[in-house]
């Protein structure tokens, strides 16, 4: 390398690079699959409103369980199901903490149902983000209480039959009746757009804790390309065009209000 | 009977809050003597669900804990519960959970996170009358469940048996103690007539409780402060060989524990038969060790405080020196197997018990005893 050319390098600005809340191992993650933006979302977060001190993450069972091994604050790997249980107790001991839950479809709308509705009723203050992508992921392929109706799984294998299995639970519906739910959002990850509105409702979920409002909770519609059999820009347009009529995005509750210019 | 209760030999261990407490002598219950000995204990959070015969423990506490800037949380499950032990406990904080058996049964997955995480924390449980739902009667029927695992894996809880409001005060302290010593939960197993029953004991006013102990917990998940490292709480090994080497580092810690034995004997010096009973079933064979002494029998009692760790070479050595022993439990023999691996067929184990909650008299026992005697 020429001195001219370190000169130019030196001028450059630095306009992205992974952020602080971050680790440097590289994720596990299957290829279209959107796990890697949401974990790039939630540390962009923690950065923005400086809470890497003060932050106590609480990692599912799933394909994020291993998660700890990505981010640089404190965690805990809960039992399937059970993180906002366990980030419950983890806010109430100390109020001053920031406390998230990152949990999928299988774990958040399933098994741990009861305990996602009991914090959201109580009020807790800690934010959760929840990854659907309607398909048990890690166990291979399992059908979800958010697979879509014909949606074929392992375990639904010529489609998912609502006579016999129900149908897809929206969980921002049905959260939206629970008076401690302070911020309630849904979006969909397939545009630089969307990823857009992602990160507003993520920091109003946020808020919603270190405002003392609320449970925050922003639903992510995620891909899951292996599982679904679909090319990951397949994938991102089965979301656009199906599983979005399924499952609307938009803002479910907004008790926390725009910041004042 | 008040003399009775005066332990004559305990083997001591060094946990601190044996220490004789302070306070007044006045009737207590059993369950409130938990509640107490909890918060004197130093637990700065219970989380719990009801269910009869427990019940006092959290009504107490829900109103004592927010006077005291402590943290009660009635959860939703007691799965919701022990999930809520895991978090407190990971944070650093003294956490406590009271339930009964079928209470108890659903915590098991959470109890096996929590020791494979190497968290400590307290778990009283009241027990009553199983199987399923069985009834809300007194029963010792959880002594498997506690002292052999009830969850998945290879782990242990010490378990402590008190027999009398006195040391339903003071274990929750000493448990507290064995936890934070030893980084495992444990477990303070009772019953639903210690649980109801109104005793003298010496406890403490609200007033008079010191505020819980600043202990430094390099490990717990606080958030990073100003930490160079974080701290992550699991129990997740995928690899094979780390997995074993945690399993290791888990049983060199229970090994350790080992040393934390206690027991209480009564007129074994010159005891020809004895009887092996822990919690409430002690109490009436002691009082049928005092009939039969009464008689000129040669008949002693062997109480294990520990259920685990079990006081087993103390009962290999008095196998040498005796007749026969009977061990006496509310369930259908459970403590029994834990006792014959002890004697080692050395002298002969014989067992009564009954379970659904009919409590024998000390009559029957001493009955039984009579029998082996011929």
């Amino acid at each position: 390398m020429r001195d001219e050319d370190i000169a130019v390098v030196e001028e450059m600005e630095c306009v992205f690079s992974r952020p602080e809340a971050l680790t440097d191992k590289a994720f596990h993650y299957c290829p279209g699959c959107t796990h890697g933006i949401v974990h790039r979302l939630v540390a962009e977060m923690i950065d923005e409103f400086k809470l890497m001190d003060r932050t106590v993450g609480v990692c599912p069972v799933g394909c994020s369980v291993l998660m700890y091994d990505y981010f640089e604050c404190d965690m805990i790997e809960a039992s399937h199901g059970r993180a906002p249980a366990v980030a419950t107790a983890v806010k109430r001991t100390d109020p001053n903490r920031f406390v998230f839950t990152y949990q999928g479809d299988g774990d958040l709308a399933s098994i741990g149902m009861a305990e996602t509705v009991h914090a959201a009723a109580r009020g807790d203050r800690i934010t959760i983000f929840f990854i659907n992508n309607g398909i048990y992921g890690m166990t291979g392929g399992q059908m979800a209480p958010t697979t879509l109706i014909g949606q074929r799984a392992t375990t639904s294998p010529s489609g998912r039959d609502e006579r016999l299995t129900g149908a897809p639970i929206g969980i921002c519906e049905l959260l939206s009746s629970l008076k401690g739910v302070a911020y309630l959002a849904r979006v969909p990850l397939t545009s630089p757009k969307n990823l857009k509105d992602a990160r507003k409702h993520m920091r109003k979920a946020i808020r919603a804790q270190l405002e003392d409002k609320g449970l925050g909770l922003v639903e992510f519609l995620s891909t899951c390309p292996v599982q679904w059999k679909m090319e990951p820009i397949a994938a991102m347009k089965h979301i656009d065009e199906n599983v979005v009529k399924v499952f609307p995005p938009g803002v479910f509750v907004d008790c926390v209000g725009d910041l004042q210019k | 009977m008040p003399e009775t209760m005066t332990p004559t030999k305990t083997k001591a261990s060094t946990v601190k809050s044996d220490a004789p407490p302070t306070g007044r002598k006045r009737l207590v219950k059993g369950n409130e003597a938990l509640a107490l000995g909890a918060l004197a204990g130093g637990c700065e959070c219970f989380f719990g669900y009801p269910i009869t015969p427990q019940n006092e423990i959290p009504e107490l506490l829900s109103g004592w804990m927010p006077k005291l800037g402590r943290v009660f949380l009635q959860a939703e499950s007691e799965v919701a519960s022990i999930n809520m032990l895991y978090g407190a406990s990971a944070c650093g904080h003294r956490a406590m959970t009271s339930s009964s058996s079928p209470g108890i049964s659903l915590m098991m997955e959470g109890l096996s996170y929590i020791a494979g995480a190497q968290l400590p924390c307290v778990l009283i449980n009241v027990m009553r009358g199983g199987p399923g739902l069985g009834n809300i009667a007194p029963s010792q029927s959880d002594y498997f469940q506690a002292c052999k695992g009830g969850g998945h894996g290879d782990y242990r809880c010490i378990v402590l048996a008190p027999w009398n409001a006195q040391e339903m005060f003071e274990f929750p302290g000493s448990a507290f103690e064995l936890a934070d010593r030893y980084r495992m939960p444990v477990f303070v197993l009772t019953d639903a007539v210690l649980g109801s029953m109104l005793e003298p004991a010496t406890v403490p006013d609200l007033e008079q409780l010191p505020p819980p102990p600043k202990m430094d917990k390099p490990w717990a998940t606080t958030g990073r402060g100003n930490r160079s490292h974080k701290n992550v709480a699991n129990s997740l090994y995928l690899v094979p060989e780390d997995l074993t080497e945690h399993n290791e580092r888990l049983q060199a810690g229970y090994r350790e524990a080992l040393r934390e034995v206690r027991y209480d004997t009564r007129y074994l010096e010159d005891a020809e038969y004895v009887v092996a009973a822990f919690g409430i079933s002690a109490r009436v064979g002691y009082s049928a060790v005092n009939m039969l002494r009464k008689q000129g029998l040669k008949v002693g009692l062997f109480r294990p405080i520990t259920l685990w760790p079990f006081p087993e070479k103390a009962l290999a050595e008095l196998a040498r020196k005796v007749k026969g022993i009977l061990t006496f439990e509310l369930n259908c023999g459970q403590m029994v197997e834990d006792v014959r691996l002890a004697v080692n067929g050395v002298c002969p184990v014989e067992f009564y018990g009954v379970a659904g909650g009919v409590l024998p008299a000390p009559e029957d026992v001493a009955n039984v005893v009579r029998k082996m005697m011929k």
